[in-house]
Order: C-alpha cells, then sequence, then structure tokens
C-alpha cells in the first residue's frame, strides 16, 4: 500500500523449480518468527518444473487482512519475474534484481537494486542455493535478525548437514552483500515488536486439518486433486498420532462412501476435495442427507468448468454445493473466510454435521488454501468463534423398547444408535423408509419423512440465530450501502471499507459463514434500510447475488434495494482496488436515489 | 441359549420372486451367524442396489443399504470405524461388476476385513431384465435385443487376479455348502470374496443349468495355489464350486491400528507447536 504504511507487499517472481517458492517460504517465516504478521499469495504453474512462479508475502505490523494490490518490493529472480510485474508495481516501489537475469531493467523512476546472487552462489560452486542468497539480502533489507534467519533455514533445511551448512553459507553471503551495498535507510522496512505475541503461522488447508482434529474428526478418507491435497497430507501425518485412521481412497466416490460407513459406524468422518470430486461425490452426499448420516466434505475450490485451472482460484461452486444433487435433501454449507476462520469453521461444520446428522460442505479455495497467514493461538473454541456439538444417541430406555432409528420427532432429530449397541439394530436406508429404517413407499409416508428431514434445517437455522460464529456484519451500523459476500474475499472487503471509510463513506457489510441454511434474521436486518449491496465473489455468474436475489425478493422489492454485482472469474482474488471502485461507483450511481 | 437362524431375520418379507436364489442366500447368511455364534448387534450387512442387495433390510442385524455399486467402499469404512466387527458386503453382479467394478480391485488390494457375497444371476433383475457384466454372449434381453456381443467376466478369475486372499464360489441349489463357505469367510483376517450363483427365476432362470454343469472342486485342489486355481477358474464345464484359494496375510485395519500404535502421541497443544512461527 505504499511508503509510510503499516503493511508492504514483498512479491517474488522466479523460474519454477528454482527454489522460488523456498525463497518466498523461508522470507515469511522468519518475518513471522520476527513478530511481524504475514500473508502470503502464490501463483503455481501447471507443471511441476519449469513455468512461472509468484510468491507474495504481504507483511504487517497488525493483522494482515488480504494478499494487497501492487507489489511494494519486487523482488526478480528472472526476466519474466520483471516484465510479467511491470504493470502491478507500485509508482514508488523498489525493484532487487539478480543482474545476471534482468539487465539494465528500466524502472520508470523507481528504485532499483541489483543483488548479484547468481554470481555470489558461483562464487562458492552452489548456484541452486541462490535463493537462499536473495533471503539473506532481504533478511537484511527488511531489518530482519540474522539470528532468526538461521533458526528457520536450520529448521526448515537441516535434513542434511552438507546442505545445510551450504545453505547457511548463502544465507550470510546474502546477508553481508546486501549489508554492505544497500542504503542504510530503507522506506518500506517496519518497525519490529519487542517481543513478538504468541502466533500461529498456517496455510488454510493445514488450518481445516487442525480444526478438524480439534473437534475430534478420526476418519479422512480421500482422493488426491489440486488443490485440496495438502488438507488429505495434514490428516495422514497426524490422525494415526490420535487414533485415527485415514485411507486414499481409489477415486472420490469411494471416499464419500468410506466417510459415510465410517460415520454410520460411530466416527467423526471427513473428506477433501475440488470441484471435479465433488461433482463425483454428489450422488453420496443424497444418501447422506436421506440415510440421515453425518458426514464434512470439504471442497477446495478451483477455477472451473471441468478440469479448469487446477491451480487458480474461484468461487464457482457455491451452485453446485447448495443445489447439487437429486431430490431434496437436508444439507448445510459453510463459508470461512479467513485461514484463522477455516480452524473454526471446521469446528462448526462437524458440529453442525453429528447434531443435525446431515452432510456439511465446507467452502475454501485455492487462494485460501495455499496461503500462509500468521493467526492468534487458537482459544477456547466452544461458544465464540464456533460450537461445540455432538451427536445424538439413544439412551438405554430408548433402545430397550421399539427403538425407531427414524423416529419422526418434532425437530426432526433422531437418536441415532452406533453398531454394537444391544436393541439398536437398524438398516440406514438409502430408499424413502419409515421410522425403523424399513422401506417405505406410500404418498402418506414420503410427505411425513419429507417434512421430518426439512425440519432438520429449520431447527438448525433457529438454532444457528444464536451462533456468533455463524455471520459477520461490521462497518457502520445500518449504512444505506452495503457489501454482502462470502468466504474469502472477505479481506479485501475489510481492507476496501477501511479506505472508503477513511474518506468518510459510511458502508456496512455482511458476510454469512453458513450458506445452507442461510441465516435469514441477520440478513433481512442488514438489509432493512440499505438502497443498494454490492455483491463481489470470484465466479462468473454471481452465484450469491443470484441466491440473495432469489431469497429475499420480496425484501429487495418491497423497499427497491438494487443489488450490484460484481463478479470476477479470472483465477485470481480480488484487489482492494477492484472492490474500492465497485463500492464507489454503486454509491454514484445510487446516491441520488 | 445357543443362537438359532431365525434370531437373525428381521420382521420384513423379502421382496424376492418365489424360488429366487437369494433366499437360500437370506438362510445360509442366518445359518452361519448361528453357528459362528455371533450377537446380532456385532454383525453390520452393507448393501449396494439390486435384488440382493435389499439383503440387510431382512436381517434383524445393523445394516446399511447405500448407493448402486458404492457397497465395498462404505463396509471398508465402517469396518475401519468398527474393527472388532463382522462386516458382510452384498450385493450383485450387476452392482459389483459393473458400476462397482472399480472398487473391488482396491478392496482386494486393502485385503480389507470384510466379506464379500456377490449374489450373481447374470442378469439385472430389479430393472426387468437386462443383460449384466457376467451374462452370456448372445444374451437376448429388453436392451439387447439383437443379443449381446460383449464377452461375460469371470468374477473368480477377476478375484484371483486382483490378489483376494480368499475367493470361492458356491450355488443357491448347494445350501450346506454355502453354509460352511460363509463360516470360513466370515471368520477370514482379509478380504474375503464368494461370489454365488443365484439364479433368477424371472429373467434367467439357470437352476438346472448349474445342477447339471457345477462340480466340487477336485478333493486335491491346494487353495495356496494361485496358478492352479486360475486354471480351475477357466473351466465352464464343470463350474466348479468350492475355495478356490485361502492364503492369510495382514488385513487393511490391523495394519492401520498398527500405525496408530506406531504414531508418536502427541496433543492439541504439541500439535499446534509445530505450527508456531
Amino acid at each position: 500500500m505504499g511508503i509510510n504504511s503499516r503493511t508492504v507487499v514483498v512479491r517474488i517472481g522466479g523460474e519454477a523449480g528454482e527454489g522460488t517458492v523456498t525463497l518466498g517460504e523461508v522470507f515469511t517465516r522468519i518475518a513471522a518468527r520476527d513478530g511481524l504478521e504475514v500473508y502470503t499469495f502464490r501463483t503455481y504453474p501447471a507443471e511441476i518444473k519449469g513455468g512461472q512462479v509468484l510468491f507474495q508475502t504481504r507483511l504487517g505490523i497488525e493483522r494482515v487482512l488480504s494478499e494487497g494490490d501492487a507489489a511494494d518490493v519486487l523482488v526478480a529472480m528472472n526476466l519474466k519475474g520483471w516484465e510479467e510485474n511491470l504493470n502491478d508495481f507500485h509508482s514508488q516501489g523498489v525493484l532487487i534484481y539478480d543482474p545476471d537475469a534482468v539487465p539494465n531493467p528500466e524502472t520508470r523512476g523507481r528504485q532499483a537494486y541489483p543483488i548479484p546472487v547468481t554470481k555470489i552462489s558461483k562464487g562458492f560452486d552452489f548456484v541452486r542455493g541462490k535463493n537462499l542468497v536473495m533471503v539473506g539480502a532481504l533478511t537484511w533489507i527488511f531489518r530482519l535478525r540474522l539470528e532468526t534467519a538461521r533458526a528457520v533455514v536450520q529448521k526448515s533445511m537441516g535434513r542434511h548437514a552438507e546442505v545445510l551448512a551450504k545453505n547457511l553459507q548463502a544465507l550470510e553471503e546474502g546477508f553481508s552483500y546486501a549489508q554492505e551495498h544497500f542504503p542504510e535507510t530503507f522506506s518500506y522496512t517496519l518497525p519490529l515488536p519487542e517481543k513478538p505475541a504468541e502466533r500461529l503461522l498456517l496455510s488454510g488447508a493445514e488450518a481445516m486439518a487442525l480444526g478438524a482434529l480439534e473437534a475430534g474428526c478420526r476418519f479422512f478418507a480421500g482422493y488426491p486433486i489440486t488443490p485440496a491435497t495438502t488438507v488429505m497430507e495434514t490428516m495422514a501425518r497426524y490422525l494415526p498420532t490420535f487414533g485415527g485412521t485415514l485411507v486414499q481412497a481409489e477415486d472420490e466416490i469411494a471416499s464419500i462412501n468410506m466417510a459415510i460407513g465410517a460415520s454410520y459406524g460411530g466416527m467423526k468422518a471427513m473428506t477433501a476435495t475440488s470441484g471435479p470430486g465433488l461433482s463425483l461425490m454428489i450422488e453420496g452426499l443424497s444418501m447422506a442427507s436421506m440415510a440421515e448420516i453425518p458426514v464434512v466434505v470439504v471442497n477446495v475450490q478451483r477455477a472451473s468448468p471441468s478440469t479448469g485451472m487446477p491451480t487458480k482460484t474461484s468461487q464457482g461452486d457455491l451452485f453446485l454445493s447448495l443445489y447439487g444433487g437429486h431430490g431434496d435433501g437436508p444439507r448445510f454449507v459453510l463459508a470461512p473466510d479467513s485461514v484463522k476462520d477455516c480452524y473454526y469453521q471446521m469446528i462448526n461444520a462437524f458440529s453442525l454435521a453429528e447434531h443435525f446428522q446431515t452432510p456439511v460442505i465446507v467452502l475454501s479455495d485455492q487462494a485460501m488454501a495455499s496461503r500462509v497467514e500468521t493467526i492468534p493461538y487458537p482459544e477456547t473454541i466452544c461458544g465464540v468463534w464456533s460450537e461445540c456439538l455432538e451427536r445424538i444417541l439413544p439412551t438405554p430406555e430408548e433402545l430397550a423398547q421399539d427403538y425407531r432409528r427414524y423416529r419422526v420427532t418434532e425437530n426432526g432429530l433422531s437418536p441415532m444408535a452406533i453398531p454394537g449397541m444391544p436393541g439398536g439394530m437398524y438398516m440406514a436406508e438409502s430408499l424413502e423408509h419409515n421410522e425403523y429404517g424399513h422401506p417405505a413407499q406410500s404418498p402418506e409416508n414420503h410427505k411425513v419423512m419429507m417434512q421430518k428431514r426439512a425440519r432438520i434445517v429449520e431447527t438448525a437455522r433457529k438454532h444457528l440465530v444464536n451462533w456468533d460464529s455463524s455471520v459477520r456484519r461490521w462497518g457502520v451500523a445500518n449504512a444505506k450501502f452495503g457489501i454482502m459476500g462470502w468466504g474469502s474475499t472477505r479481506g479485501a472487503v475489510r481492507e476496501a471499507m477501511e479506505r472508503l471509510a477513511a474518506e468518510g463513506v459510511e458502508i456496512e457489510a455482511l458476510y454469512p459463514h453458513t450458506m445452507l441454511p442461510m441465516p435469514d434474521q441477520a440478513v433481512s436486518e442488514f438489509l432493512r434500510g440499505k438502497k443498494a449491496i454490492l455483491v463481489p465473489e470470484l465466479n462468473f455468474t454471481s452465484q450469491f447475488a443470484r441466491v440473495i436475489e432469489h431469497r429475499y425478493y420480496k425484501q429487495l422489492d418491497a423497499r427497491d434495494i438494487h443489488i450490484h454485482m460484481l463478479a470476477k472469474e479470472e483465477g485470481v482474488p480480488f484487489k482492494i482496488e477492484e472492490i474500492y471502485q465497485a463500492a464507489r461507483n454503486m454509491i454514484q450511481v445510487e446516491g441520488g436515489r | 441359549m445357543a443362537r438359532k437362524p431365525n434370531d437373525y431375520k428381521s420382521n420384513v418379507k423379502p421382496i424376492w420372486c418365489p424360488g429366487c436364489g437369494d433366499y437360500a442366500v437370506h438362510v445360509a447368511l442366518m445359518r452361519a451367524f448361528a453357528e459362528l455364534d455371533l450377537a446380532q448387534e456385532n454383525i453390520i450387512v452393507a448393501s449396494g442396489i439390486g435384488c440382493s442387495s435389499r439383503m440387510p433390510g431382512f436381517l434383524s442385524t445393523y445394516g446399511f443399504h447405500g448407493i448402486h455399486g458404492r457397497v465395498l467402499p462404505l463396509a471398508t469404512g465402517i469396518k475401519l470405524s468398527q474393527p472388532d466387527k463382522t462386516v458382510i458386503a452384498v450385493g450383485g453382479d450387476g452392482d459389483g461388476l459393473s458400476i462397482g467394478g472399480g472398487h473391488f480391485p482396491h478392496a482386494a488390494r486393502r485385503n480389507i476385513e470384510i466379506a464379500y457375497i456377490m449374489m450373481d444371476n447374470s442378469i439385472y433383475g430389479m430393472t426387468k431384465g437386462q443383460a449384466s457384466p457376467t451374462s452370456p454372449e448372445g444374451t437376448k434381453q429388453a436392451a439387447s435385443p439383437y443379443g449381446t456381443v460383449e464377452a461375460p467376466l469371470n468374477p473368480i478369475l477377476l478375484a484371483l487376479a486382483y490378489n483376494t486372499s480368499f475367493v470361492a464360489r458356491a450355488f443357491s441349489g448347494e445350501l450346506k455348502e454355502m453354509v460352511d463357505i460363509f463360516k470360513i469367510a466370515l471368520q477370514h483376517p482379509g478380504f474375503a470374496f464368494v461370489q454365488v450363483l443365484s439364479p433368477c427365476v424371472s429373467f434367467a432362470n439357470t437352476y438346472d443349468l448349474f445342477r447339471e454343469i457345477t462340480a466340487p472342486l477336485p478333493e486335491n485342489h491346494d487353495v495356496t495355489d494361485i496358478t492352479a486355481a486360475m486354471q480351475l477358474a477357466q473351466s465352464q464345464a464343470p463350474l466348479y464350486r468350492g475355495i478356490f484359494h485361502h492364503s492369510v496375510r495382514p488385513g487393511y485395519s490391523l495394519q492401520t491400528t498398527e500405525i496408530q500404535q506406531r504414531a508418536p502421541k502427541v496433543t492439541m497443544a504439541e500439535l499446534m507447536e509445530r505450527y508456531e512461527r
């Protein structure tokens, strides 16, 4: 955001397979350890080796909300890293580059400092260590501590003594070179806190896995798919340490069915996938709705349709998540809005799934899953950021006489027996069934059972009114203009609103965390008195805006509330500027009304 | 008090046509349960979709009537959540070899400790008679009025090729033999596959044919010899009944339990420390 700001955007461009991502990750880790807040963003090429990588880390003194806009400091490790970022480079930005890769860059008045990383690393016969040379240089440039840098390199690259020694040498060579050649004062240096607060450094995918473990998830079945694989890999590492089981299934259909089977057996179970996998799981989800089996499905959205752009972000699966599946079955959909929220919404997901015996889809996206953020150390989880609920089991008395697994109740919830419980023997049934779980086809029974299952959602909707964690509302209370969004776009919206607030613009925002059931009461209250609302989302057809139009048309019509859709399906997140301009535009268009 | 076969019978009347081969499987299962003295609450029978997949509803054990073709992953999840229970997967040839054919090799590869009983009638019965993956070439049915041109699959040969640790064939016309096979399959500490020749009296009545062409496996057949088993599995006349293959290697739930025991024990707080900046 520029000089004298409390954040700085550092963008690194380089070749995939040449340690560009490692450069960014190690540098980010050093900054975080020294007490700065971080928020990363990365694009991957589809190729494993070769292709251009962009790694961005935004450093801040306070919690960073989004990846930011134009680069303040651009680190060009190759020519493309310079050329491709020229148009998204702050006018007062600073270029740091390898002169062997980027000869004589025309910076249009910006400052430029060569760090000859290729030459330096060749100097001690370790060319592939040029990324660490740059880490060393950046450590000095941002006045981070060399001791911290050494510790981070040791921790992340300490497996082979010989390689570690070389990397440490590279780090120090880079540090010394920058110390000698870089100017004494640097306008983008952020002050380091005396004593860093306790923080975790997590990717969104890791946050989801940890949240699931905290919630008590003990079974995971999944199939490798970009960009959701990290969730599976994190679970694979830790599930057995908690007595849990992970299966790498043969496909996504097997994954969802295994998870449903394990849940039927009494375990908290989940799977994680991306769009194509969710499409395959839809039949299984419909069964979980019918048989009333708890299951949590994480969908890390990527640019679609079809195979689309697997390594690029999107929010294009909202319709699929809300409506995908045959028939009308109960289901919940959650949308965490930050890495921190990913952790807490996973706890909510298991609470909802277990207590209401219903499948829950949690919508993340490529950008949020792969980025790394510093987040406050998770606190007491129940009641503030998330709610803790458990499955309702039958009492011994209920099991002793005439146990009915699908007993028709007022709130739609029927106690669920677990295999091994004497007297609870029942058949989970994908066919329409009566209270005992026996297939039943009469019109009366179908009607009663459809209503019973629908009541589950209504019970949950009433329950959620008291959940602080089911919706976020902030800004100027009851302002005439609003922003409604969902998921990972919230950071950019918060920052755009800060900019608008600084300019005296009154605007308010609402982000539901539960997309299904929609927190109708909160939305209605929010819409009251609004002239117009902006709905920014990363898909092509404005899916959330359509949901709002469809669900609240009476209120929108009666009060003549206009919806301004801001749809973007390009594979990359919103820039703060885009939200800001769209909000400005809305206010200008609607202002006279 | 000794358990009786009828203890495992639910009060739901089977939907099968009179004379259906699946009745024999129903009876054989209940007899095997009783003879193994299994408690009802410790048995879970999962199924897919089709006539034979209605089985769990006719038993008073725990059950799961799932979706078409997905019985093996469903049963795998159930077994992994309840490793000490007896888990049985049942279904037909269409369920297991057509729509669900992709799961069979993986259940075998994992050697998950479930018994998989495939009631093979070489027809889609519930949808009123279409050719199935095991229908003989030239089968004329509603959806193949000019006769099928696909070669049939051989379930026993497939199971052997997938390295299934227990492979057997039974026939609904030989009840006692089926009970004996089921009892071994239910106790097998790995993936046990039983193909039951279970004729469809309405669309492909093969009772007489199987009475004529089936025969017990040679008495000297070595059940650990896979090559011999593969050779015998290719014989169509006689079409052998009995245990083709039986070997023991560690099962999947046993191994995942061992992994849990091997994994270092950490608390959530310790786990968080790894992510501290």
